[in-house]
Formats: C-alpha cells, sequence, structure tokens
C-alpha cells in the first residue's frame, strides 16, 4: 500500500517502472494485450448491455406515459429515486441478492440509465407540434402510424441525446463496478490505486476519458447521420 | 417484528440486511461520526464549486458570451469517470483530503457552471429589456431581474452536483477522503454487515438531502415562475456518483 518497489509488478520491466514514476509509456505498450485492451473490451460491452436493456425499459416505459399521462409521476418518481442512489452504495447493497456477478453490475447500471432515457424519450415525444399531429390525423394516420412515422422520427434528436448523456454516464459509472467486479477499465484503475502503481491507474483513467469522449463524438454522428432534417437548426 | 418482516420477505439473503441494520444500530455513534464526515466533505466541495462556478456561470450569461466554454465543460465534466479524476490527483496531492476535495471540485464546478450559464443566458430578452426600460443599471438588472429568474435552474445545478458529490465521497474513501465510504470499502474490518449498513446510510443520506434540496428549490422559485418551472432537476449534466 505505501508503494515503493516491493510491488511484484514493479519486479521486472524497466527503471521507469521500478521507480514508479507518473507515466510509463513502455509499460502500456507490454500491458495493452493482456491487460488493457480486454478490459476495455468488457468496459464497452457493460455499457452497452446497460444502456440497451435500459433503453428498451426506458422507451417502453415513455410510451406507457405519453398514452396514459398518469403514468409518469410514479415511473418518474421511482427512476429518479434510484439515480440519487449513490452508485457504490447500490452496488454493494444488490451484492446479497444477485452476488458478485454481472448481473449485480448491470442492474445498478441500467438503473442510472433510466430516468435520463425516460425524461428525453417522454419529452421528445411531447415535442411534437399539435398542427403536425393535426395534419396526420387529417391524412387519414391511425394512431399507430401516426407514432412511427410522425412522433418517433421527430422524437429522434431527444432521444439520441438521452443515449448519449446516459451512455457517458454508464461509461463513467461501470468504472465503480470494479468495486464488485473485477471487469472493466474499474479493475486496472483500483488495482493501480490500491498498490500505488500510478501508470497502471493512469493508462487506464485516461482510456476510460477517451472512451467516454470517442462514445459521445461516435453519438453525435449517428445523431446527425439519422436526423439530416435537422441540421439546419441545432438540436441540443 | 419489521426486521423479522424483512428476513422472510428477502429470504436467506435478508439476514444480511437485517445484521446490516443491527450492525448500524450497535454502532451508532460511530456510524454517526462517519456520517458528519462524509457531509463535511461533501459540504466543503460543494460550498468551493459554488464559489467558483456560480460567479463565472452568471458573468458568462449576463454577457451571453462563453456559451462554447459553459457547455463543452459541462460535456466534459460528464465525460470524466469519478474513480479516474479520483486517481489522477494522487500522484499531484498524494492519499489526502485535499486530493479527495480538488476531485470532487473538479466533479461538482461542471453541472453547476453549466446550469448557472444556461439559467441566466436563457432569461427572457424581453423581461431584460423592460428592466433596461425601466431605468435599471447593469447591476441592478443582474440583481433584481436576472438572478431571481435564474435561481430555480441555477439551483438545479447545485442539487444535482450535491448528489454527485455524496455519492463520489463514498467512492473517494478510497483515496483518504474519510466519510461512511471508508465503511464500504473496508469489509476486512467492517464485514458485510458494515458494507451493507453503510451503503444502507449513505442512500438515505442522499435521498434525504436530494429532499431537502428540493424543498429548498422550490421555496426559492419566484412565485411566478412557480407552475412551470421547478421541482424536478434538469439533466444538464452530472450523474450519480
Amino acid at each position: 500500500m505505501t508503494g515503493g518497489p516491493v510491488i511484484p509488478e514493479f519486479g521486472r520491466g524497466s527503471d521507469c517502472v521500478r521507480e514508479n514514476h507518473a507515466f510509463c509509456w513502455g509499460w502500456v505498450q507490454d500491458n495493452w494485450s493482456g491487460l488493457l485492451w480486454p478490459r476495455l473490451v468488457e468496459h464497452v460491452q457493460l455499457t452497452a448491455i446497460a444502456v440497451s436493456i435500459g433503453f428498451v425499459i426506458a422507451f417502453a416505459a415513455a410510451l406507457l406515459a405519453y398514452r396514459f399521462g398518469w403514468f409518469e409521476t410514479p415511473f418518474g418518481t421511482f427512476s429518479a429515486l434510484l439515480y440519487t442512489i449513490p452508485s457504490l452504495a447500490l452496488f454493494q447493497l444488490l451484492v446479497p441478492i444477485t452476488g458478485l456477478t454481472v448481473t449485480t453490475v448491470e442492474i445498478a447500471l441500467v438503473s442510472y440509465t433510466l430516468l435520463i432515457l425516460f425524461r428525453n424519450i417522454l419529452s421528445g415525444l411531447r415535442g411534437t407540434p399539435p398542427e403536425v399531429l393535426e395534419a396526420a390525423r387529417g391524412m387519414g394516420l391511425t394512431r399507430m402510424q401516426t407514432l412511427l412515422r410522425v412522433e418517433l422520427p421527430l422524437a429522434l434528436p431527444a432521444i439520441v441525446a438521452g443515449i448519449r448523456i446516459a451512455t457517458v454516464t454508464t461509461i463513467s459509472l461501470a468504472t465503480v463496478a470494479a468495486f464488485v467486479l473485477p471487469q472493466g477499465l474499474g479493475q486496472p484503475i483500483l488495482g493501480g490505486l490500491r498498490t500505488f502503481f500510478q501508470t497502471k491507474f493512469i493508462a487506464a483513467g485516461l482510456l476510460a476519458v477517451a472512451l467516454a469522449i470517442v462514445a459521445d463524438a461516435a453519438l453525435v454522428l449517428v445523431q446527425r447521420a439519422l436526423t439530416p432534417w435537422v441540421r439546419v437548426k441545432r438540436v441540443q | 417484528m419489521s426486521l423479522l418482516g424483512v428476513q422472510y420477505i428477502l429470504g436467506a439473503q435478508g439476514a444480511v440486511f437485517v445484521d446490516a441494520v443491527r450492525f448500524v444500530a450497535d454502532n451508532a455513534s460511530f456510524v454517526g461520526g462517519k456520517t458528519v464526515e462524509h457531509l463535511l466533505l461533501a459540504g466543503a466541495a460543494i460550498g468551493i464549486s459554488i464559489a467558483v462556478a456560480v460567479p463565472l456561470g452568471v458573468w458568462l450569461g449576463h454577457l451571453h458570451r462563453g456559451s462554447f466554454l459553459a457547455i463543452s465543460v459541462g460535456n466534459l465534466g460528464r465525460a470524466l469517470p469519478s474513480l479516474a479524476v479520483i486517481a489522477f490527483g494522487l500522484p499531484l496531492f498524494g492519499i489526502s483530503f485535499t486530493n479527495v476535495l480538488v476531485a470532487l471540485v473538479v466533479l461538482a464546478v461542471p453541472p453547476i457552471l453549466t446550469n448557472t450559464y444556461v439559467a441566466v443566458d436563457g432569461i427572457d430578452r424581453d423581461a431584460v429589456e423592460a428592466a433596461r426600460g425601466m431605468g435599471m443599471s447593469g447591476p441592478q438588472v443582474l440583481w433584481r431581474v436576472e438572478l431571481p429568474l435564474a435561481l430555480p435552474l441555477l439551483f438545479a445545478g447545485v442539487r444535482t452536483s450535491s448528489i454527485y458529490v455524496i455519492g463520489t465521497a463514498t467512492i473517494a474513501a478510497i483515496a483518504g477522503g474519510g466519510g461512511l465510504g471508508d465503511i464500504i470499502v473496508n469489509q476486512a474490518s467492517y464485514r458485510v454487515e458494515g458494507v451493507i449498513g453503510a451503503a444502507m446510510c449513505v442512500s438515505l443520506l442522499a435521498l434525504a438531502v436530494d429532499g431537502l434540496l428540493a424543498a429548498v428549490q422550490r421555496a426559492v422559485t419566484p412565485r411566478g415562475l412557480r407552475a412551470g418551472a421547478g421541482g424536478e432537476p434538469a439533466v444538464v449534466a452530472g450523474s450519480s456518483g
């Protein structure tokens, strides 16, 4: 815990690693394929699963709330409650129920995506201008057709904006998951912190930040590709 | 009786939760002390963040300038994993209260700055025009018109950050922050029941503070705005820690 050259990882390798400098590029190269890359892949998987499941639940809930207004308050309150609980506490509270498993991590991660996705999808759907709905009805579209062809496409920018926030948030929270599951980039960060091996936690930390920024940028591109018509006026 | 009920509903696993409640009850003064420590750390971080971010956000919003800065800081802040920020500070400050405080401030500033900027920048220009027309000076417009109107959204940012900081302070225990996280990250000393008990306490703490801030937010909302705004925190930036 005190640092210094007694920890096994420090034994072999360059002077940089043995003297525990802030950042040793050589160590990163040596451990890229064996440690950092697999953790990065796991991190992407944890995030993708959580955002996908969260999206399905939030989408269904938002449709329900759009159709039946009374549903908004209970689901909104429930998801806000989950969102407020600190992540490390939620992970630990789930451990006695679902164990030190991926399930535990995913339940917690999904629960944090719900509030953001639900609010964004719902406000996107509600943002449909009344005259557009009027026109759709005038054209003889059924309720389902209106939803699929008018309301959802118009809500798309708000929906993708929600997915962006949820994804970046989940990437951040997934690092905390390392406290209960040795997966994802949180694992080398936490391992590095516990042994005070600086290169390890700095490299993994930088990777986590880079992943969040790249994911956010990629989703912006998806958003632009899906909604060419909004490019004229900026929608955030 | 109610504890037995919990045990019955959750089955065998319920025993852990019952033990956790017992742990908290048996060590009330210890857990209470950690809770106070937790609140002091979070309070200090939020206080510093408000002192930094609110004047800057108000100033930029008042001038309608620097939207790129204010919005990018918000987006970047969201992309910073809390655990990584705590890690980055360690080589600079070592395992210390300072490191944790700096990390928490770094994480808490973006939502407050972005919300403050958006709140002041987004005020109805007509209201500002009217105030000018009434002969108010720049500072008077700021104090009597812009700030009161911006307060609900500004406060929503403070609320988001506060909850984030309470959550992240839990993680910060691994870097010497103290507080309830000390118990949660030290299963070797406090065993499962201690970890679960502290997790319950920190969850209740976050919910209580959020409820309190929601009430304050309603109270600071000018009467004219109460029907529309307020209540819900704006998801402009930030996340649970």
